[in-house]
């Protein structure tokens, strides 16, 4: 992991060089050659299957009888490499979670880049291989893409969109406006490390210990859930920009229910939590990359819990809460001091607090 | 870490509670003066916690709140100005204006940042030295210690590109002031710890022999808060009215003497205006002759702006705590989080915001009146 925090854009070669330009230049999405080299020297090596390397002007794709799942997201963070992770890897692992949440199995990526000019190209290389990188950890192929280039001044260096396609599971029913009273709430692990890793990188605050991006695909520990459980999971989400507070409250609203959680239990990092205290944040609203939380039939729930403790990507899973027919349509958490406090959603972003 | 846990273990929190409810035998209005504690008494449920007669009247000590929008529309203009890089706490940034807010003015093309710290915002200075560079001071007393060190450092360092766009405000004469309003319900104070911190507490036994009231330094850890309530509740219960330190291990009798005299060499103080409740006097600080070359008021030529509060609003009258906020006209119609009209809507810790966001607070007959717009503001938030 340590290299992928400070990619080593001195000493990155080109497996095939391209022509003399160290950096993005307007020709690079000009259609023409400069193009087709980043395509042959650049993607196809990293990205290389079938689909892809018949470079037509849509990949065509076999997929098996039943419905599809589609999701696209933007991916415009800054900074494009933070602790924990990168813009590559956050824009394949974004819209597999997506469609992973969804009760697909994600299949097939588009990648779409719009690079600005003077963009040098070692970064965009190191972005493309964490991109191919965390596209076989999350077992999807990247089949067909695109590169525009805006002038200098114009853009942020990198930004993608991707889009994907995932293959429903048969038997499973999911979404954010099933959940019932009743059902179980758990979360796959620690809350708030990505938007703490963001935040302590981007505003140049020094933390003890470095706090990192939990930035990952959370297709493989949702398809153990739905083999375990999958007629008992009501609803999941991946909780990104907003946190765990916002998912819950959009839970509540979709489902017309009511959601407790019990604070004591959220998992917590003792680095974000100090953070969270030193800015005047609460964790409850900070973004995760790498999390998921899972409505399910309270039966369930003990086997579910075992599950996600099982996989790597769930040791700090935790059972947070339940969702009650009491208070629709709002998240009401219960405080470490046995009392209770409504949890609203938020207007905007979170803002550090004067004192 | 020992602060994240100590001072919020939940069972001695109960014991404290129980203590409360054990001394209590009448009802009793008590304020907090800070917002920080009010935030800390909301996120914790600790008003839950407390006897049903006990109860806590947010004050006016959050300085988001109660910054005069007349200051919020001269920030607007000066961060609007070409060739300005306008430095503020984040939270500032929502504070609307006018007709807008700060976030609206950096979409439009202002260069607005937030800092964490004004000195951050005088090293931007320094490394720009073809821009003028405005920091945002507002707060109480403190935030004024660093205030006042930004604009040390800069005249030290010869920095004639940095000022400061100064609305200090401080707590002795705001609590005179709501002792000596009509209609005051307010029977004890808890006292601001970290403005303790900065300027002791040897300011408020007058206050408390005046007004016959007791006043208890009081920190923001849940076991802190209950601790300070705890004590207020014992001194009314005994008719006693003295300054009661319930926050020792920061605040000292004397607080800090370096920072009170950088202070007192930095700023002088002048009357105030406070959103919502109209000017106080002697109610804040200003910069000093010696520091007025750093004012952004100043050199920014933004004299003119003069704006008035909206006639609707009754956020003074929630801050004395002579009504309840669901009991104001506006409440929850033309005044929301999303487009609040005074103080104690602007900040998620002020007391109507507070109100409007953990509905639980309100009762039923309250509810009946402010639901159509909750309703209508949390599907608005949902739909984005």
């Amino acid at each position: 992991m340590a290299e992928k925090d400070a990619p080593d854009f001195a000493s990155w070669s080109c497996p095939l060089p391209l022509v003399g330009y160290p950096a993005i230049v307007m020709g690079h999405g000009g259609g023409g050659k400069l193009g087709n080299e980043l395509v042959e020297h650049l993607f196809l090596p990293a990205f290389r299957n079938p689909a892809l390397e018949n470079l037509g002007d849509a990949a065509v794709l076999d997929l098996p009888a039943g419905r599809l799942a589609m999701s696209t997201d933007s991916f415009v963070v800054q900074p494009l490499f933070f602790p924990g992770g990168s813009i590559g890897e956050l824009a394949v692992n974004g819209t597999v979670n997506d469609l992973a949440v969804s009760g697909a199995d994600p299949k097939f990526l588009s990648a779409s880049f719009i690079l600005e000019e003077g963009f040098p190209l070692a970064q965009l290389a190191a972005i493309v291989e964490s991109m191919a990188t965390a596209a076989a950890t999350a077992g999807v192929k990247i089949v067909t893409g695109d590169t525009k280039v805006v002038e200098r001044g114009h853009g942020d260096g990198c930004y993608i969109n991707t889009a994907g396609v995932g293959t429903l599971r048969p038997g499973i029913t999911v979404g954010p406006h099933l959940a019932k009273a009743g059902d179980v709430i758990l979360v796959s692990g620690m809350i708030g490390d990505h938007g703490m890793a963001i935040m302590s990188v981007r505003e140049g605050l020094e933390f003890e210990s470095q706090i990192r991006s939990d930035c990952a695909a959370l297709n493989g520990l949702i398809a153990d859930v739905l083999d375990a459980a999958g007629a008992d999971v009501h609803a999941m989400r991946d909780p990104t920009r907003g946190g765990l507070a916002s998912t819950l409250n959009e839970i509540a609203l979709a489902s017309n229910v009511g959601i407790e959680i019990d604070e004591p239990s959220l998992p917590v990092r003792t680095e974000v939590q100090s953070a969270c205290e030193l800015l005047g944040l609460d964790p409850v609203y900070v973004a995760n990359e790498g999390k998921v939380v899972f409505f399910v039939a309270s039966n369930a729930a003990a086997r579910v819990l075992e599950v996600l403790l099982a996989h790597p990507l769930g040791r700090d899973a935790a059972r947070i809460g339940r969702v009650t027919a009491q208070h629709p349509r709002m998240l009401v958490a219960r405080t470490a001091m046995g009392a209770n406090r409504v949890i609203p959603q938020q207007i905007g972003e979170q803002l550090p607090r004067i004192c | 870490m020992k602060y994240l846990t100590e001072f919020r273990n939940g069972e001695v929190a109960q014991r404290i509670a129980r203590e409360i409810h054990l001394v209590a035998t009448r009802p009793w209005k008590i304020m907090e003066v800070c917002g920080g504690q009010t935030h800390s008494i909301i996120r914790n449920g600790i008003d839950q916690m407390l006897p049903a007669g006990i109860e806590m009247i947010h004050g006016p000590g959050c300085p988001v709140c109660v910054t005069p929008l007349e200051l919020i529309d001269k920030a607007l203009a000066i961060a609007a100005q070409p060739g300005v890089i306008f430095c503020s706490f984040g939270d500032m940034l929502r504070v609307p204006g006018t007709d807008r807010d700060l976030f609206q003015v950096k979409g439009a093309g202002g260069d607005v940042r937030v800092v964490y710290s004004p000195l951050d915002a005088v090293e931007l200075a320094a490394k720009n030295p073809e821009r003028q560079v405005v920091f945002f001071g507002v707060g109480f007393e403190t935030t004024a210690p660093a205030n006042a060190m930004s604009v040390h450092v800069a005249k030290r360092r010869g920095l004639n590109n940095f000022s400061l766009l100064v609305s200090h405000v401080l707590v002795p004469p705001a609590i005179e002031a709501i002792m000596a309003s009509p209609g005051n319900k307010v029977q004890g104070f808890l006292l601001a710890g970290h403005v303790c911190s900065v300027m002791g507490y040897w300011e408020y036994p007058p206050i408390a022999e005046k007004y016959k009231i007791p006043l208890v330094v009081t920190g923001f850890e849940p076991l802190d808060l209950l601790d300070g309530i705890r004590r207020c509740v014992i001194q009314l219960e005994a008719g006693k009215y003295e300054v009661e330190n319930a926050y020792a291990r920061i605040v000292t009798r004397e607080g800090n003497l370096a920072a009170q005299k950088l202070l007192a060499e930095v700023f002088d103080v002048t009357d105030r205006a406070w959103r919502g409740i109209g000017v106080i006097p002697k109610s804040g600080w200003r910069l000093s002759d010696a520091y007025r070359e750093f004012d952004a008021e100043e050199r920014f030529h933004i004299t003119g702006i003069h704006t008035e509060e909206s006639p609707l609003c009754r956020s003074g009258d929630v801050l004395r705590g002579a009504i309840k906020p669901a009991k104001c006209s506006a409440f929850g119609k033309e005044c929301t989080p999303r487009h609040p009209l005074g103080a104690t809507m602007v900040s998620s810790e002020g007391a109507c915001a507070a109100y409007f966001n953990y509905g639980r607070f309100i009762s039923a007959d309250d509810l009946a009146t402010a639901g159509a717009g909750l309703t209508e503001n949390l599907a608005e938030v949902a739909h984005g």
